[in-house]
């Protein structure tokens, strides 16, 4: 509701996107949220996300109820998303990204010190620690070491594990038409970084965690 | 044509009410032992019950495109299940666009224009010869037969029979003009009551298991007081058809038979995949193929029988 609040037909044009995006997403998807670790309450959290498919965060985004949603901010690369006058404004307006430059050469500003401004004004944050879509037959690839500087610089808020299961059928790379499948979203356990725990064992664990939401742990080649 | 229709919308607010009324007595009964889960599942499925009469009830006073309409959305929810357990590939993603936003639409388009000589061959025929051959294109081997049986299979369940419900308005009969509506309220009523009969018969009586690997809650006692409780609610129903007492129970013995059977093959797809349901989205009822199982094998069935017999064509 507070969406409605404006009055400027910049949030009226917001607000149509936005149903229209998540009424899309349901009839393609009929998504449901499986919260069977953490619950869906207003709480301040670091979402981390398998990543298939550009529709990724828009499925977790269409899961967390309405209060959730408004301070839920998606990490996305900003090659991407600034690429157009449309993605521009889905990716600002509607879903309040924080948009990040994944070339270090080119980057104006360090991502994870973006992705802690945006938890310290008090946001939660959606994000995908494999740092690329996963184009392989491999069902998660190795995590970037973001997700670690990000629990390192914030170590007292929440991680979340969030699994996506099918949207990569649903949209193969390269297709046009998105085929109707039905996706399941499933919430994990947080967990947090732990006393002199390293970049390396709490990646793994990390990946550990997620990978233990799939329907197919293996990680192995399909 | 309008009194029987409020009639039956009438009896069938009335059934659901006592339904409503005993499911809260049930659950205010069982309140202080704690969560009862049957009681809790038995409330779901009477909700849904009512969201499902309601639909039917706003579609069949739109009149023939409501229903068709809405069958047609009921398509579209039962092939984006059954598409979901299938083994499609990256490389079947044309044939699957095809089947979902090419033929599901030209076949209710055709069942509309009461087209038969299109809408009962599209797919079996048409369909049937041109997904493979979309799904060829990109060479794709593993497992080829498999994907395209199954996306035959998915069109087949999904689409095809469930269309079969709306394509009753197209049948011509004698004296009956105008009414074919009630043509689809007797076959969902009689199908749909006999699985809620089946359940309650075999609660209530069910010794001998029919099926104990397919579907382990199936009894005979339940099967036989079911089908022939359900018939005898179909022969009662004669009124609102082109049937006589004798033939309304016939016919409803065998559209129960035939839904009995639909529940049991869909199990065996269920089992075979390793999932409990189709899908989440009727709560307590899984996917909308566990709810339609029965009316996707009867109705095909019993939309050919009427044409063979009653139709004038």
């Amino acid at each position: 509701m507070e969406i409605l609040a404006g009055s400027s037909d910049i949030s009226f044009l917001v607000y149509l996107t936005t149903m229209f995006i998540l009424a899309l997403a349901h009839t393609i998807t009929a998504v449901r949220g499986n919260w069977r670790g953490v619950g869906p309450v207003k709480r301040q959290r670091v979402y981390f996300v398998n990543h298939n498919s550009h529709g990724d965060f828009v499925l977790v985004w269409t899961v967390l109820p309405a209060n959730l949603r408004a301070n839920t901010r998606p990490v996305a690369g900003s090659d991407y998303w600034m690429a157009s006058r449309l993605k521009r404004f889905i990716g600002q307006s509607v879903f309040n990204a924080v948009l990040i430059d994944r070339n270090p050469e080119t980057r104006q500003a360090d991502p994870v010190e973006m992705m802690v401004e945006a938890l310290d004004a008090g946001d939660s944050l959606i994000l995908f620690p494999e740092g690329t879509r996963n184009m392989t037959e491999k069902v998660l690839l190795p995590f970037k070491p973001g997700l670690f500087h990000l629990a390192s610089a914030r170590p007292d808020i929440d991680m979340v594990p969030v699994w996506i299961e099918n949207l990569n059928r649903v949209m193969p790379k390269g297709a046009l038409v998105p085929i109707p499948l039905i996706c399941t979203v499933t919430f994990g356990d947080a967990m947090r970084l732990e006393v002199d725990e390293t970049k390396q064992d709490f990646l793994e664990r990390a990946e550990a965690a997620l990978l233990d939401l799939s329907s197919d742990k293996s990680n192995s080649m399909d | 044509m309008n009194n029987n229709f409020l009639i039956l919308l009438a009896s069938v607010a009335a059934i659901l009410a006592v339904a409503s009324t005993v499911g809260f007595i049930l659950k205010w009964r069982s309140g202080a032992a704690g969560l009862n889960g049957t009681v809790e599942n038995l409330n779901a499925r009477i909700n849904a019950w009512w969201v499902m009469a309601i639909l039917m009830a706003i579609a069949f006073s739109v009149g023939n495109t409501g229903v068709v309409i809405l069958f047609a959305i009921c398509s579209f929810a039962a092939l984006r299940e059954f598409l979901t357990l299938t083994n499609t590939k990256a490389a079947d993603h044309w044939a699957l666009a095809v089947a979902v936003f090419v033929v599901l639409p030209l076949q209710y388009v055709s069942v509309g224009m009461n087209w038969y000589g299109f809408y009962s061959i599209f797919i079996p025929v048409y369909a049937f010869l041109l997904l493979p051959i979309i799904a060829s294109l990109r060479g794709e081997t593993d497992k080829f037969l498999i994907r395209v049986a199954e996306a035959q299979w998915a069109l087949m369940v999904s689409v095809f029979c469930v269309s079969h419900v709306p394509a009753l308005l197209s049948l011509n009969i004698a004296g009956y003009e105008g009414q074919n509506l009630f043509l689809i309220f007797f076959l969902v009523v009689v199908v749909q009551s006999s699985d809620v009969l089946q359940y309650v018969w075999g609660k209530l009586f069910g010794k001998r298991k029919i099926a104990p690997r397919l579907s382990p809650s199936k009894t005979l006692e339940g099967l036989v007081g079911g089908v022939l409780s359900a018939s005898a609610l179909g022969a009662a129903l004669f009124w609102i058809t082109p049937f006589s007492m004798l033939q309304a129970a016939g016919l409803s013995l065998v559209i129960t038979i035939m839904g009995f059977f639909g529940g049991l093959v869909m199990s065996a797809i269920k089992r075979d995949r390793g999932v409990k349901d189709w899908g989440n989205l009727i709560a307590g009822h899984g996917g909308f193929i566990d709810r339609l199982d029965s009316v996707i094998f009867s109705a095909p069935i019993f939309f050919h029988i009427v044409r063979f017999f009653w139709d004038v064509h």
